[in-house]
């Protein structure tokens, strides 16, 4: 029996036909999980709180997946996070949003809801540190957070970052939201994971509802959503590029990421793919006039895209700055479940289109690039291989495009009252979790997305320690995190 | 990196004409302080505030950039602090969180100056309109000259606001 087992085992089933295992169990049991956490027997999917109630999705070393329950007394929880660090910021977003106390863990700072009182950073202790804040509002057009550095001269020392300016009360806004309500506001959580976060969701209730979509709503969603990792990451590689002051490339590969928004909204009427995919399959079809835009887009990124990975792995003066640079320790990627091109440029070799198969990646042939360098530059070439795989993957999508439905007849949904659901998808960051629980009157009791910045951020501090200050920018943007995402 | 300059130098210019300005905005864009433009020039200088949107319209924003668009050729270029900017360009709902940058932002800023509220969370919270967590539109917190509609705006849309700023009477 596997460790996973065993602890369901030890447990009451929540529901016994959910499409991964969940069970209700002691604190007994909930402290095991944070030890084999800890001892890197389990990885952790994702913490979240519920008045009354701690949840936990874990990942088994044979890639099953389970959820566990914990029930508060008068309040309160074991916490992982002081045995298991990746949940530590987890449990201080639980508690600042269903006040749940984890009990033991030593840093209770708010963290998603800052109220009026000061922050305070830790300590840093030595001779001649400065420090430098930098945001909320930053000097480019990015996402709100503050960056407190403190340095030895130029090198950092240490970097605490600060998150939540964009929290929007995501979560409050979706419990008692009908599913359509709620999926409009999926789509809106990090703008750019729109398809993903839209896919995690319409899986979640689809699975709630155990029902599949027609095959022509699965391969289109496949579309889209490698449509939507495409754009990201020739826009990541340009401004990874850039923030190396080669501006070239952030102008050649800024005209391609145009390219692909343009066939996105010649295809289904929006740039960024927003409100596509809809519960129960996609909300637009396909015409032959967008088979034809994908074409050409594809065969512009054939000719365009390899002189410019040519014109990276040739220019000394760029690889001085991306090689070696912001290095993120394997170790460090395993122990904090670290997915994407973050993870894999570190080794990690996990992507959830193929170890946690769905449509219609189950079907596809692809391979998912790892290097083991952890630096800006693996970085950057996981990513350029990405982009050659998700043009592959297109191509296999649209040459045996199923006919048929897009979206499942009226009232599926009736299957889902009452029952809860989760599903992952691999977005262009790694992999979104969404998880949710219906009422018996069809709405959402609670539902609850992470994304993968939560466990990328916090090593965005260990990859620049000992770095220059003027490395930053460039360590930031290869991870490229979100805010919105990660704040809620 | 000799044949992807040949390369884009006999391909042309991508940069594409620009978008006629909507009437509506062109009004109200005459409606602004036309001595205080007149004093700035033919150029604005903008300083863009994330308030707490999804990064949608940040995406759409930075588009701007690119050679299709390439903002710049029309005077208006994003800087890196309010104390050089002329206009706000602001987005999301404002989040609590937000707030008080957003203000200290705001009076970083040297007069004259405009603000212009880019997306519709940034003019009516779209659908964090009843969320706990935000504080309501750009306009319940500073002043808005010009709205942009758009979830997000695309950038045309975004490009014929801003023109509409420089539009004269």
């Amino acid at each position: 029996m596997s460790d996973l087992a065993e602890l369901l085992a030890s447990g009451d089933p929540v529901d016994a036909e959910a499409t991964w295992p969940h069970a209700l169990v002691g604190t007994g049991a909930w402290e095991e999980a944070g030890r084999l956490l800890a001892a890197g027997d389990l990885t952790l999917l994702g913490l979240w709180g519920e008045t009354g109630f701690v949840h936990m999705a874990l990942l088994g070393a044979a890639a099953e997946v389970a959820v566990l329950t914990v029930a508060c007394r008068d309040g309160r929880f074991p916490s992982i996070g002081r045995m298991h660090p990746p949940a530590i910021r987890l449990e201080r977003a639980a508690r600042d949003l269903f006040s749940v106390v984890p009990d033991g863990l030593a840093d209770l700072r708010p963290w998603l809801i800052h109220g009026t009182a000061p922050y305070e950073f830790l300590p840093v202790e030595g001779e001649d540190l400065h420090q430098i804040p930098v945001g909320p509002v930053h000097a480019g057009v990015i996402e709100p957070g503050h960056f407190r550095f403190t340095c030895d001269g130029e090198t950092v020392v240490r970097l605490e970052a600060r998150l939540g300016y964009t929290h929007k009360g995501v979560e409050a806004l979706l419990a008692g939201a009908t599913i359509a309500e709620a999926a409009k506001i999926a789509g809106r959580i990090s703008g750019d994971t729109t398809v993903a976060y839209a896919f995690a969701f319409a899986r979640a209730v689809e699975a709630a509802a155990r029902v599949a979509v027609p095959p022509r709503a699965q391969a289109l969603r496949g579309l889209v959503a490698e449509l939507e990792r495409l754009a990201n990451h020739l826009g990541d590689i340009g401004a990874i590029c850039n923030d190396a002051a080669f501006a070239i490339m952030l102008v050649n590969c800024g005209v391609l990421r145009e390219r692909v928004l343009r066939a996105s909204a010649a295809c289904f009427g929006h740039r960024l793919c927003q409100d596509v995919i809809v519960p129960g399959g996609v909300a637009g079809d396909i015409g032959t006039a967008g088979v034809a835009a994908i074409g050409d887009l594809l065969a512009e990124i054939d000719r365009r895209f390899p002189p410019l990975v040519r014109l990276y792995d040739e220019t000394a003066s760029l690889q001085d700055r991306t090689v070696g640079t912001g290095r993120l320790d394997a170790q460090l990627a395993r122990q904090w479940g670290t997915g994407g091109p973050i993870g894999r440029a570190s080794g990690r070799a996990f992507d959830a289109r193929r170890d946690l198969p769905y449509p219609p990646y189950d079907r596809l042939s692809f391979t998912v690039p790892v290097r083991e360098q952890g630096d800006v530059d693996a970085r950057v070439w996981v990513r350029i291989r990405e982009v050659e795989q998700s043009v592959a993957m297109i191509r296999q999508i649209l040459s045996a495009l199923p006919p048929g439905a897009i979206r499942l007849a009226e009232g599926w949904q009736g299957g889902a009252t009452g029952r809860e659901g989760m599903a992952l998808t691999e977005a262009f960051r790694g992999d979104v979790l969404a998880w949710l629980r219906l009422r018996p009157d069809g709405r959402i009791a609670r539902c609850h997305f992470r994304d993968a910045s939560w466990f990328q951020w916090p090593l965005l501090e260990a990859a620049i320690e000992g770095n220059i200050v003027a490395d930053f920018p460039l360590c930031n943007k290869s991870f490229n995190c979100s805010y919105s995402g990660h704040d809620l | 990196m000799r044949n992807i300059l040949w390369d884009g130098f006999f391909r042309g210019a991508l940069t594409e004409p620009a978008p006629p300005v909507d009437p509506e905005m062109a009004a109200l864009g005459a409606k602004l302080d036309a001595a205080a433009r007149r004093r700035l020039g033919r150029g604005l200088a903008i300083r863009e505030v994330d308030a707490g949107s999804c990064n949608g319209c940040e995406l759409e924003v930075n588009a701007l950039g690119n050679c299709f668009y390439d903002l710049e050729r029309f005077g208006l270029r994003f800087v890196a602090s309010p104390r050089h900017a002329d206009v706000l360009l602001v987005t999301g709902p404002v989040a609590r969180n937000m707030r008080e940058a957003l203000e200290r932002t705001f009076r970083a800023t040297p007069s004259p100056k405009w603000v212009v509220a880019a997306g519709d969370c940034a003019i009516g919270c779209g659908v964090y309109a009843n969320s706990p967590a935000c504080i309501g539109s750009v306009g319940a917190v500073i002043p808005v000259d010009i709205q942009i509609r758009g979830c997000p705006p695309t950038p045309v849309a975004l490009l014929q606001g801003m023109l509409a700023l420089l539009t004269r009477d």
